[in-house]
């Protein structure tokens, strides 16, 4: 059975006499995935990780991490393609030994694991660099599903940001990359800026120890992908433009930036690759508005698989009307990711100006933040927000900052700011 | 010598059937159930894109669909129904006969939005009417006893649909027709949808208004209560007096004949149009001269859209004084 993408729109269609932002959840459901995921052939994998000198200290971290690596070769099904890159202020190639990928057997995952076991820990650190030779290997796969899993326990610092930006500008959207930090020392807008390229996710390994797990778990979502490099494509009407188009579950990720012209009226954002889940995505489109009694279609969302075939199609309207009882009710769907999206935003703010010594506005911020979750039901960011500041009232999001804070527990916010509680669901 | 509409095989004026696809040439009528949705051409933007849910590939406006927008065409007749920009569907509905060498007949019927089903009201009165006259043509019955049995057939048609459990909103419409025959026209009305005669410029016969509504409002200027600028204000000026369907009881229609010297126009309209354009003085003002029937319906349809479009908007058009044969 062939996979299938339900869309489902939730909208408020009715406008305002004048009114032109139409505004819309968009819930894309893939199923009929096929248990276990694709066919071995169809996916390959790399493993890119850091062996810079930092990774020694303590050594209990590079030892995780070749732990974490073997784990992930031993959950490789057979028959997926598979390579392992060691990045430094370089990156290398370490199985196999050329620039290319390896067949997963008994006999190859053993070869791979003898040699990362070897692994020593001694250079630089230059992301942009692994990324690309990842994107070079990867790109001699035939199937449609590529992924990479990204280890780091650093700063970028043999690079400049903006060769690393050139370098995801250049390789955004060919494969998808999950990023993991180790440790306390790396930063989290690098990472996140890597993952958002990238289409992957970001977390924090406080403790290296949890490494292995992570890895192994990674690995198994990537092979439960069935369809890879899926676009959202979006028709909008003569006149209107796209105010922004975000993944908002489940996690915020904007791709207004991502598009790519695809025919008149049409652009492309790339949503990866695609298991057996279900995302929902906020769609802003301001249109032209027209007449009373009017009805328009403001946007026509489709999955579209990498051939063009369109996996599955939603509408998007726009009818205007007089009656202000239409008009000025607020979707449920549309207010709650709104919330979420500005959740994300105070929490990075406010950890921002935390950090800079601004303690009025990170007060400011982060307790909207609490506000925020605690009425949306956000238990997890909630949980998270309590071990930065001090909750006196979370309906008023009345709060002080902690004095003393985890570097491991501030940056774990920062990482999983951008995680959503799902609207009316669970979790 | 003309073609066949159907297959354009080429008949003689007094074939009554094609010879190729034997479609009955004398009696065209529009459909029973009222016509389809228009499938325009093109979008008001121009363009000629509408993708399989009926919007507009380059501006996305939705394009009318089913009762939406109606519109229809025969010879010497024709008709725009269009739900207008307020109301959520259309309640009006239309119908209309071409009787080859006979003459024309029309109905509009205006559905009573607090009725339930009102819709299905006005298309079953116009579809029962429209049988009772286009009948009356083929037959030569006198047009003023058809369009009061056309009458009592929408009202039994309209009456049918009723719920004996729900009878103060049965469904309900108002009726206006207009019968053509080579003598003149007959119009008979339930209610406060209307007919005009438009002359052409310079007619003897000038341009009037030929029904007078059947509302409380006008009933009270009739009585002398109201004068007319009071009960164009008045909030009763759209409250039915009568009107067809299961708790009207026994209905006859007013009837008036005109018999003018010479050509011009029958115009049969619901409140969507009129409200807009009450007066006979407004219509011949906000009209093109020397257009055809579905040109001028389109004009004042688009009229009453461009000032709001209130309510729903239905418009017949039909030449009289022609001459035979048409
Ligand atoms: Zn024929
Ligand atoms: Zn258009």
């Amino acid at each position: 059975m062939a996979a299938e993408f339900a869309v489902e729109v939730f909208q408020n269609e009715y406008l305002t006499d004048g009114a032109r932002e139409v505004d819309a959840i968009v819930t894309v459901a893939a199923s009929g995935i096929p248990a276990g995921g694709v066919a071995a052939e169809d996916v390959a994998q790399v493993l890119v990780v850091d062996c810079s000198g930092s990774m020694r200290y303590p050594p209990t971290k590079l030892a995780a991490a070749k732990h974490a690596t073997t784990t992930a070769i031993d959950a490789l099904r057979d028959g997926v393609s598979f390579a392992v890159v060691e990045g430094t202020e370089s990156a290398r190639m370490i199985y196999p030994t050329h620039r290319g990928l390896a067949v997963a057997s008994p006999r190859t995952k053993i070869e791979a694991k003898r040699v990362v076991r070897d692994l020593v820990a001694d250079g630089g650190t230059a992301m942009g660099r692994w990324l690309a030779l990842a994107d070079q290997v990867l790109a001699r796969h035939q199937g449609p599903l590529k992924h990479a899993i990204l280890l780091t326990d650093g700063q970028n610092q043999h690079e400049t940001p903006a060769q690393l930006s050139r370098t995801l500008a250049s390789i955004g959207g060919r494969f998808t990359c999950d990023c993991r930090g180790v440790g306390t020392d790396w930063q989290v807008g690098e990472l996140r800026k890597i993952a958002e390229a990238m289409l992957g996710t970001v977390d924090i390994v406080a403790d290296p120890l949890g490494l292995a797990e992570d890895f192994r778990a990674m690995t198994a979502t990537a092979m439960g992908k069935a369809v890879g490099g899926v676009s959202l494509r979006l028709w909008t009407p003569e006149g209107a433009s796209v105010r922004f188009l975000k993944q908002v579950s489940p996690t915020v990720l904007d791709l207004t930036g991502r598009r790519a012209e695809a025919g008149p009226r049409t652009g492309d954002y790339p949503t990866g690759a695609w298991g057996e889940e279900s995302r929902d995505y906020h769609l802003c489109v301001r249109v032209r508005p027209a007449g009373v009694g009017d009805r328009m279609l403001a946007g026509r969302v489709s999955l579209v698989a990498p051939g063009g075939g369109v996996l599955g199609q939603g509408r998007v309207l726009a009818v205007w009307t007089a009656d202000e009882e239409l008009s000025t009710r607020i979707n449920r769907e549309v207010a709650h990711y709104t919330g979420q999206a500005e959740l994300a935003e105070v929490i990075q703010d406010g950890l921002e100006a935390r950090k800079a010594g601004d303690v009025e506005t990170a007060t400011a911020k982060l307790g909207r933040a609490v506000a925020l979750a605690a009425s949306s039901g956000n238990t997890g960011t909630a949980e998270l927000l309590a071990k930065v500041v001090e909750v006196d009232d979370p309906v008023t999001g009345t709060v002080r900052l902690r004095p003393q804070v985890a570097d491991a527990d501030e940056m774990t916010l920062d990482t999983r700011s951008t995680v959503t509680k799902r609207v009316g669901k669970g979790g | 010598m003309t073609n066949c509409p159907e297959c354009d095989e080429p008949v003689a004026a007094e074939d009554r059937f094609c010879e190729g696809c034997g479609r009955n040439l004398l009696v065209r009528t529009t459909p029973v159930g009222g016509p389809d949705g228009t499938a325009a051409a093109l979008c008001s933007c121009g363009s000629a894109e509408i993708d399989e849910d009926g919007f507009c590939e380059q501006c996305g406006r939705a394009q009318p669909v089913g009762r939406d927008r109606m519109e229809f065409v025969l010879p010497t007749v024709a008709g725009i129904s269009d739900r207008g920009r307020r109301r959520a569907r259309n309640e009006d509905s239309m119908a209309f006969g071409h009787v080859h060498g006979r003459g024309v007949a029309a109905i509009v019927c205006d559905g009573v939005a607090s009725s339930e089903r009102a819709d299905e009201a006005s298309q079953a009165a116009v579809d029962a009417a429209n049988t009772v006259l286009v009948d009356a043509l083929v037959e030569g019955t006198d047009p003023e006893r058809a369009t009061v049995l056309a009458v009592a057939a929408a009202n039994r048609a309209a009456g049918a649909l009723a719920r004996a459990e729900a009878p103060d909103v049965a469904p309900s419409c108002t009726y206006v027709s207009a019968m053509r025959t080579d003598d003149g026209a007959v119009v008979g009305w339930v209610g406060d949808s209307r007919a005009y005669w438009l002359a052409d410029v310079g007619n003897a016969t000038p341009s009037r208004r030929l029904t007078k509504d059947d509302t409380w409002a006008a009933q009270l200027v009739a009585d002398g209560v109201l004068t007319e600028a009071e009960a164009v204000n008045d909030r009763r000026s759209h409250v039915l007096s009568r009107w067809l369907g299961g708790d009207s009881g026994q209905v006859s229609p007013h009837v008036v004949t005109l018999r003018p010297e010479e050509t011009g126009l029958v115009l049969l309209c619901s409140d969507g149009l009129w409200n807009y354009l009450p007066e006979v003085e407004d219509l011949d003002a906000a009209r093109t001269r020397g257009t055809t029937p579905v040109e001028l319906a389109r004009e004042l349809t688009e009229h009453a859209l461009a000032a709001g479009g209130h309510d729903n908007i239905t418009v017949v058009v039909i030449e009289v004084g022609v001459g035979r044969g048409r």
